[in-house]
């Protein structure tokens, strides 16, 4: 129905190809071709940011994103933190903190906190909470996704 | 295989009250969930609903040629192809109308295609002719004589009427030394699951219905969806994946559900139905707006002397949970503190308004928001201080109230002694107040407010009860089914800690299956604060009963009374040292693999709480326990914006026991900030019937830089009844902290609002004019 466009970029660390729809977004590619559903649509515009992926070192929507401008890039998901050597010390953080309910800001939250602590892994408090301003959780009211954040960038600090 | 060493003492380790890791928590923090959001079934189909843009018109034609004809619809349905009941409370719902529309979000039809995008493209192709009709959309215009009539079967626009009399409130009226009066209006706000609702329906060649769905009351569901399908409740099976947030909003049954199944059986293939934000914001329910009039009287020594309230609640179009809110507010009007005379009487008015739903804290946000407002201007009347004032008229435990609640282990002075204590409430409060006039541009505040909810159920179906079924396989393995819904809330966690600890296995030996009403016991469903306690209480009969088989065939075998005998970290031992007599997983199979003797540990618990439904004049001990909890909030308020920043909130919540304290400390927290938004900055604005802020960006939840500090601390008053003393607590949060906000605001600036959201624009605006007329005044 309409146009195709052929994309090669890595995800999680491994090439892949692509045959996308021009006018798909990040998102509903990575969830419909590659069945990777930890990203979710949650508002579609930009503003929960329960779609977080990481895109070159850069934390974005992916629902905002147009696929197209996968092509080329180093992408990272939710599914790409859990390595042979285990679980990424924020999403173990994030279990033990009790910073999830009912979870489905959590794939978001984490790359999102992810994101931070690779930014800056001394960040204040007030850093963190503003670094997760575009990020919404509805259950937990916040303080056990920032206390996660601060237990695994003290651990991530050199 | 490697064989661990067994241990020869093992002393006891109780896993209540420990910090306890969410079972689900690796799942989703992996992205391994699948939401029902995120499920594809084979063959799927996608479906989507065409809503009305108009508020209340005739329907005059339907035309749905050109969408059937769209490449990729497998199917297009009107109210032609549903059966012509309605869902709801009053069934008053068609899920696709055919004869008016009354409500912008209402459904006239829905497509099922191969893509959401065929679906959109379909939806613009079908034609429809209406005939406007006059609107109304205020409740006092509505009840006007020649109001435009939503519903011809009630001519007044009266839905649903709740009244309440204890004792003589004119009597009362006359012999107090003060009567305050005070009118409060609260408004829409609305849930904002981050899960946006969704449905997958299929169905199999007889015609049984599998629904997976996001509900949070899967065994009433059956029953109440099944008139609108003219399927029987016992062919209709509940799936529950993961649910993406609930708070009551899943209570019901809403048009888009018997719309999937509709379609599943039209095309004879699964329908996923999935709404946008959009269409969540219009289209899912909201808190119910409520109009309170409130006249109370007390003693010149502020002795509260009697109540009388008189509320009007917004109904809309359709009625749906929000139209017996009163229930609970009612409670609140009529129990909370000791009130001797009481009068209330509540009237749901239909409007052609969206209509509101169930909200965590029921009709007592809105009661309470109402109430603790009220007292603290008593207060100031009566010349006490919020906290004196509070503590005079306290419940104490052992007080019967006047709709009949037993309130028997509670301690709301003790609440409220502790907040106003770790807050240092006094000290500030009067020095803050003495700042209302001077000129410092940052002006601090700080409130109090108190709340009493039910926390062991509460009895409005005629069983409040859980099912569990457990099994304890040839490894010492738990498996627990139970009725309860988890709906991210934790009570699979909660449950499998009970168990642990009275099988003395590891957590993580436990799983807990709650997804299924085929497999699942009967549950009422996730509501009132009542699943810990209601479902704990289940699940620990349970593993009781599993403990006595396994306890007894040790005892016989080992030539020892069972009470001597104990069970930790699967071992059996002796009760009084901890000396290993046999491991767990052992004696299971020697009971399991024993000829004609065979034994599998597989019990069964229903359990029922000690509660009474409220009879017609409302007076019932309608839940196994009570609660208080008591917030004081400490603000800063921008007198230049308007903005207000709360620094801390102190909240002191009797839980009865805590079970899980991470958990307990999330569903307050959480609570908090679910009210904080309710307090100051969510609205669902709804003007003449359309809802003008359909987005995140223009709604405003609470993030992260926006939080207050927590200061929180639990009181333990162990409930006899309640599952290792705990109590239901997850409500209260979201109840409490709104009218303390209110207050805080009242001692920072002087000025009451009695409407909330305390908005930057209404704060700045009322100091405004208030500035502005101390300048008349001083001309």
């Amino acid at each position: 129905m309409s146009l195709k466009v052929d994309i090669v970029f890595t995800l999680n660390g491994a090439a892949v190809r692509a045959s996308i729809s021009a006018g798909a977004s990040a998102l509903a590619v990575l969830r419909e071709q590659f069945d990777l559903a930890g990203a979710k649509l949650a508002c579609g515009e930009g503003e929960c940011g329960a779609c977080t992926i990481i895109v070159d070192g850069l934390s974005l929507n992916g629902c905002l994103m147009p696929a197209v401008d996968l092509d080329g890039r180093r992408v990272e998901t939710v599914e790409g933190l859990w390595r042979e050597t285990g679980l990424d010390p924020v999403q173990r953080a994030f279990i033990e903190a009790g910073a999830i309910q009912c979870g489905f800001c959590t794939p978001g939250m984490v790359m999102q906190a992810r994101h931070l602590i690779d930014r800056n892994p001394r960040a204040s408090e007030a850093e963190i909470r503003r670094g997760l301003e575009g990020n919404i959780c509805r259950c937990t009211g916040y303080r056990k996704i920032v206390d996660a954040i601060i237990a695994a960038s003290r651990a991530a600090r050199p | 295989m490697s064989q661990a060493i067994t241990p020869k003492v093992i002393e006891r380790h109780s896993v209540i009250g420990t910090r306890v890791a969410k079972l689900d928590a690796p799942d989703k923090v992996t992205g391994r969930t699948r939401f029902v959001n995120d499920m594809v079934l084979p063959r799927m189909l996608y479906a989507k609903i065409l809503r009305t843009d108009r508020v209340h018109a005739r329907i005059k034609r339907i035309d749905t040629a050109r969408a059937q004809a769209l490449p990729g619809v497998v199917a297009v349905i009107t109210a032609a192809d549903m059966p012509k009941l309605g869902i709801g409370v009053l069934k008053d719902n068609p899920p696709l109308k055919s004869d008016k529309v009354r409500t912008i979000r209402d459904e006239l039809a829905a497509v099922a295609a191969e893509s959401e995008a065929i679906c959109d493209a379909a939806l613009r192709l079908i034609d429809v002719e209406y005939e406007d009709l006059p609107a109304v959309f205020e409740c006092a215009d509505a009840l006007a004589p020649g109001a435009p009539v939503i519903h011809d079967e009630r001519p007044d626009n009266v839905a649903m009427v709740h009244e309440f009399a204890h004792g003589d409130v004119e009597a009362a009226a006359l012999a107090s030394d003060f009567v305050v009066e005070g009118e409060y209006n609260v408004h829409y706000v609305t849930h904002c699951n981050m899960g946006v609702s969704c449905a997958l329906a299929d169905i199999d060649v007889d015609g049984r219905v599998t629904l997976y769905s996001q509900t949070q009351y899967p065994f009433i569901m059956k029953m109440d969806i099944a008139p609108a399908l003219d399927v029987h409740p016992g062919d209709i099976r509940i799936i529950q994946p993961p649910v993406g947030g609930a708070f009551g909003s899943k209570l019901d049954v809403y048009p888009y559900e018997p719309i999937c199944v509709a379609l599943a059986r039209k095309t004879r293939r699964p329908v996923k139905l999935i709404f946008s934000r959009k269409e969540e914001f219009i289209a899912s329910p909201t808190r119910q707006p409520v109009e309170f009039k409130i006249r109370a009287g007390m003693t010149k020594d502020g002795i509260l002397t009697f109540r009388d309230i008189d509320t009007l609640l917004n109904n809309g179009g359709y009625t749906s949970w929000g139209a017996t809110t009163p229930f609970v507010t009612m409670r609140t009007c009529s129990s909370h503190y000791r009130v001797p005379h009481v009068r209330y009487r509540a009237r749901a008015v239909y409007t052609n308004n969206p209509y509101a739903g169930s909200f965590r804290g029921y009709g007592n946000v809105q009661a309470t928001w109402a109430i603790e407002t009220h007292m603290d201007k008593m207060a100031e009347v009566a010349g006490l201080d919020p906290v004196a004032f509070r503590l005079k008229n306290a419940n104490e435990a052992g007080d019967v109230t006047p709709q009949g609640a037993r309130l028997d282990n509670i301690d709301l002075k003790g609440c409220l002694s502790i907040a106003a204590e770790k807050s240092n409430f006094l000290s500030k409060w009067a020095r803050y107040r003495d700042g209302w006039t001077s000129s410092v541009r940052m002006k601090r505040g700080i409130g109090i407010a108190a709340s009493l909810h039910n926390a062991g159920g509460a009895k409005i179906h005629k069983s409040d009860g859980c099912g569990t079924i457990l099994k304890v396989d040839d490894y010492a393995r738990v498996t627990v089914i139970t009725g309860a819904s988890d709906i991210g809330q934790g009570i699979d966690t909660v449950i499998a800690q009970f168990v642990a600890e009275e099988l003395g296995v590891p957590m993580r030996d436990v799983t807990v299956v709650a997804n299924d009403t085929a497999t699942g016991p009967w549950d009422v469903g996730v509501h009132a604060s009542r699943t810990t306690y209601i479902a704990g209480n289940s699940a620990r009969r349970a593993a009781r009963k599993a403990r006595a088989m396994i306890l007894d065939q040790a005892a016989k075998q080992a030539n020892v009374a069972a009470d001597r005998l104990d069970l930790r970290a699967g071992h059996v031992v002796q009760a009084d040292n901890g000396v290993v007599v046999i491991p767990l997983d052992r004696l299971l199979r020697q009971m399991h693999f024993a000829g004609e003797d065979a034994k599998l540990v597989m019990v069964a618990d229903y359990y029922e709480p000690p509660s009474e439904p409220e009879d017609k004049n409302h007076v019932g001990d309608m839940s196994a326990c009570y609660s208080h909890a008591v917030h004081v909030a400490e603000i800063v308020v921008d007198t230049s914006t308007g903005e207000i920043q709360v620094e801390t909130v102190w909240s002191v919540q009797d839980v009865g026991r805590v079970v899980n304290p991470v958990g307990l400390e999330g569903q307050i927290e959480g609570g908090i900030a679910m009210g904080l938004g309710y307090a100051l900055s969510e609205e669902l604005k709804i003007e003449n019937g359309i809802v003008r802020n359909p987005s995140f960006r223009d709604y405003h939840v609470f993030t992260a830089p926006q939080m207050p500090r927590f200061d929180l601390t639990f009181i333990e008053t162990a409930d006899a009844e309640g599952p290792a003393g705990a109590k239901g607590i997850a409500e209260l949060p979201t109840i409490v902290i709104a009218p303390a906000i209110g207050n805080a605001l009242y001692n920072a600036i002087g000025l009451r609002f009695d409407h909330p959201p305390l908005t930057p624009e209404k704060v700045a605006r009322a100091l405004w004019d208030r500035a502005q007329g101390m300048k008349r005044a001083a001309e």
